[in-house]
């Protein structure tokens, strides 16, 4: 073992130190701002299907298409949206909630939901996990959510899936 | 020292959360699409005027959580740099006004906030991811596009290099 002077090694300690507060102070800072029970890492994978795969969905020939809704904002929808998707409000707020909850309030139980929002990168999204928890308190059991990575620009309209504009 | 290596991987891990400046070739280096809106306080915001500023231009929503974390800085900014010939513009793209004025008195924003909408959006290239901040050059020319977590060390950086161009 090498040899060090005693003010060296208390040196290195309190360095040690700071790094850890450092780290630490990172880490509560990301959890208060980013994660939490609503957060989209909630939401099982088995229940998140990726663009190419709703893409295909959208392209094939079934007759019960899956009832698409975007969860997120107005605006946003109204730049762009997937083609056949209806608004149904952000998730992330009580009003965007009765909206959903009016949207599907005729929609058979077992019928497929796919909600998206793609307003921020997936772990950032405030809306998908409460829409999803809240179809699911409805009873739906057929609810699957689009898994965007970065945005619904990147991740869709930039792949060239179907879009359609306007309200 | 195994103690300290450890310590530097978590230091390095979590400091490493931002995202690459992501530029869209298609609006650098062309005229900033013009707008003229009222902001919250009423005011008449016309980009045209802002014409010899150099102009941050920001897209947010009050639920956007990675927008909430730049403001602050651009409200620093704002402060700082006016003098030098700085103008921050926000554009929340919230659907209701209530949220936006509650966050500008929380956040102490003190630029002026205009409220968007999808016509807004299309002019710059779709707003369809945020938050999107744009750097406008004293000539009205686009810079820089950030979108995402951007690297605001790096969004400063472009923007003092901006404002040192007369």
């Amino acid at each position: 073992m090498l040899e060090m002077p005693v003010q060296f090694k208390y040196s290195i300690r309190v360095f040690i130190f700071f790094i850890f507060l450092m780290a630490a102070g990172t880490r509560v800072q990301c959890k208060a701002q980013f994660s939490g029970p609503e957060a989209a890492s909630s939401i099982p994978e088995s229940d998140r299907v990726q663009p190419a795969a709703l893409a295909k969905i959208l392209g094939g020939h079934d007759a019960d298409k899956p009832l698409i809704l975007q969860v997120g904002s107005r605006v946003m929808f109204a730049q762009a949206h997937i083609a056949g998707s209806e608004y149904a409000g952000p998730g992330s707020q009580a009003a965007g909630l009765q909206l959903l909850e009016g949207r599907t309030a005729q929609t058979r139980k077992s019928k497929l939901i796919v909600i998206y929002c793609g307003c921020c990168p997936w772990m950032r999204c405030p809306n998908v996990a409460p829409a999803y928890k809240r179809l699911h308190e409805l009873g739906f059991t057929n609810v699957k959510v689009l898994y965007i990575a970065n945005n619904f620009g990147d991740d869709w309209v930039g792949k060239g899936f179907p879009v359609a504009q306007g309200e | 020292m195994r103690v300290l290596a450890w310590g530097l991987v978590v230091a390095i891990v979590c400091a490493g959360g931002a995202k690459d400046v992501a530029q869209q070739p298609s609006l650098i280096g062309k005229e900033a699409p013009r707008f003229a809106r009222r902001d919250l306080s009423g005011k008449r915001i016309d980009l045209a005027e802002m014409h010899g500023k150099v102009v941050l231009l920001n897209f947010w929503a009050t639920w956007c959580a990675p927008c909430r974390v730049e403001l602050p800085a651009f409200a620093q900014w704002q402060a700082g740099y006016e003098q030098a010939g700085l103008q921050v513009v926000a554009v929340s793209m919230d659907d209701e006004r209530t949220p936006v004025d509650q966050a500008v008195l929380k956040l102490k924003l003190n630029f002026p906030v205009i409220m968007g909408d999808a016509k807004l959006g299309n002019h710059y290239g779709g707003v369809l991811g945020l938050p999107v901040t744009y750097l406008i050059g004293r000539d009205g020319k686009i810079a820089a596009r950030f979108a995402g977590e951007s690297d605001l060390k790096q969004m400063e950086s472009t923007m003092r290099e901006l404002l040192s161009r007369r």
